[in-house]
């Protein structure tokens, strides 16, 4: 039998889309038993929502105050102790886990396995390098390992009938009070979350502007769409840094994906590929976004978007 | 003395289109310009800063790796890092031994701040730093956008999944930093001259007391899948007529 415990990612009330993609990576490995931990601050039904996931044999509740903003300098210590038995933790490759998980593989003293793709063998993964340029198959030599997940890789698990069993667990690390959490701006707005929603419409430099922008919040709100943006976008203050896709920002893999000024970056395509259908808008024909797109539009974007969207509402009507 | 230690990864150089070797063996590196990871130059620029503005007294760079890695340590230094140390190896190293031996760098150095990239463009691994700090038992601050240093702690600002966090860490600490956090400086060809004669220390990873066993194997590296060559249209209503026949509207 082989333990493979996933790190919950939730926001306290809800679990993440990413969670349950993990979820359904770990299900690929051989002979998985699959436990997920929460660490939460009443986070009984929480717990409750993550044991309705198909595959989940387990659901271990680490309760805790303190647990309200998740810190990896404490968490880390208390997942290490948890995780003593386990073949794989794993955690989804987003700012939670991609900060948590190395400190646990530093605790164990073991091997971690960045952004996995597939999974070959319960020791063999797939995974990107240089930008998704490359796809490197990995192999590691003994168990355990720590693993985090490339959820744009994998579906959700769904959410079925069966309920497993929720147990609650006190671990005895002591934790530092050496790492503060102070206070967290999240973007308001009612656009579906970027690195679940089925549509997403990017905007780029071509922009021009933050005014220039809300463009591309107009043609959202049409498809429904959650919004993106290129580096090049949240450099130039047009965007918030959350909006960006790409390398170094989320790896996304909607249904549709609208790029719309944007040139196409190495950084920016990796963040994409996944995408089932990329439309790509742009004046410069020789943009290598072109490369990937599966629909181009070559011309002035500010002349495009307006009939664009007077011709999506009445097909959407 | 206030200190700070600032790693840094020689990687193929950010413009360059990589190439994957025909035998799978891995990406070919051979003539291809190498450069500091930009995270990094964004790490030494940060130190820097935090130095010209008196809040440290020296910024000491260190990278490990071949001998030819001299050449990046060198550029550090014309940036204005005081002294540099190389943990000379030709292995490819894991990030947990990467993380070992800086950590028996910082119990010598005793540094304030440990800053590194938020990860390298080559492996896009994202680890070291993490691990670092829970080998030195120090607090971590990942994905950096704004750094601010106090007498016992720093205040960081950290670019995160749902927008930007703000935390608390006592100094010591470790951070990584982001793309937002500043915009490097160029080097000064005069200043290449004068960091020919910065200390440089050479050290190898048994003087530093780590072993080095590999957990993890390359098996094969291959090209991505490439995605079909798509159609173009003219107009707005050629592209929505498209959506739909495709079934997304």
């Amino acid at each position: 039998m082989t333990n493979v415990l996933v790190v919950a990612e939730h926001d306290g009330r809800t679990v993440s889309s990413a969670t349950a993609r993990t979820v359904r990576c770990a299900a690929a490995i051989p002979n998985a038993e699959i436990a997920v931990v929460a660490f939460a601050a009443n986070g009984a039904a929480l717990a409750d929502q993550i044991a309705t996931l198909e595959g989940v044999r387990r659901v271990l509740l680490v309760d805790n105050a303190l647990h309200a903003h998740p810190l990896a300098a404490l968490i880390a210590p208390q997942l290490a102790e948890i995780a003593t038995g386990c073949s794989h933790v794993l955690a989804p490759a987003t700012t939670f886990g991609k900060d948590l998980l190395p400190q646990v593989a530093a605790l164990l003293g073991t091997v971690q396995v960045s952004d996995i793709m597939a999974i070959e063998t319960a020791t063999r993964f797939r995974r990107p390098i240089y930008a998704g340029n490359a796809v490197a198959t990995v192999e590691v030599a003994a168990l355990p390992l720590v693993g985090t997940v490339r959820i744009a890789s994998f579906q959700p698990a769904a959410a079925g009938a069966s309920h497993a069993p929720v147990e609650h667990v006190t671990p005895t690390a002591s934790l530092p009070t050496h790492t503060r959490f102070v206070s967290q701006t999240v973007a308001a707005g009612d656009r579906p979350d970027l690195q679940s929603a089925r549509r997403v419409v990017s905007g780029g430099r071509g922009l021009g502007s933050a005014e220039n922008f809300k463009r591309i919040d107009e043609l959202a709100a049409l498809l429904g769409a959650a919004v993106g943006a290129s580096r090049a976008a949240v450099d130039s203050g047009f965007a918030p840094n959350e909006l960006q896709v790409g390398q170094t920002g989320k790896i996304i893999a909607p249904e549709l994906y609208i790029a719309v000024g944007i040139s196409g970056a190495i950084q920016h395509l990796t963040g994409i590929k996944d995408a089932r259908t990329i439309v790509a808008i742009n004046k410069d024909a020789e943009a290598p976004i072109f490369e990937v797109a599966d629909i181009g539009l070559v011309g002035d974007l500010f002349a495009i978007l307006p009939e664009l969207n007077e011709r999506l509402a009445e097909v959407l009507r | 003395m206030k200190r700070i230690l600032v790693t840094l990864k020689r990687v193929v150089d950010y413009n360059v289109r990589i190439r994957v070797k025909p035998d799978g063996s891995g990406v070919a590196t051979d003539g291809v310009k190498l450069s500091i990871n930009p995270f990094d130059e964004i790490a030494v620029e940060e130190a820097l800063r935090i130095r010209e503005r008196g809040q440290a007294d020296e910024v000491v760079v260190a990278t490990i790796g071949p001998r030819d890695c001299q050449q990046q340590l060198r550029t550090a230094l014309a940036l204005g890092a005081n002294r540099a140390l190389h943990v000379v190896t030709d292995e490819t190293l894991e990030p947990l031994y990467v993380a070992r031996l800086l950590h028996e760098l910082v119990k010598r150095e005793e540094p304030l701040l440990v800053v590194l990239g938020k990860q390298a463009i080559d492996d896009d691994n994202g680890q070291t730093g993490q691990m670092l700090a829970a080998l030195w038992q120090r607090p971590q601050a990942t994905y950096a956008s704004k750094l601010e240093i106090g007498d016992t702690s720093a205040r960081v600002t950290r670019e995160v999944d749902a927008g930007l966090e703000i935390i608390d860490v006592d100094l010591p600490a470790v951070v990584t930093t982001d793309l937002r956090l500043n915009q490097p400086r160029y080097v000064k060809l005069p200043d290449i001259l004068k960091a020919k004669s910065k200390p440089l220390v050479a050290l190898t990873p048994a003087e530093l007391g780590v072993a080095l066993k590999p957990m993890l194997r390359v098996v094969k590296v291959e090209p991505p899948p490439q995605r079909q060559k798509g159609v173009m249209v003219k107009d707005a209503a050629e592209l929505v007529a498209a959506l739909k026949t495709k079934g997304l509207l």
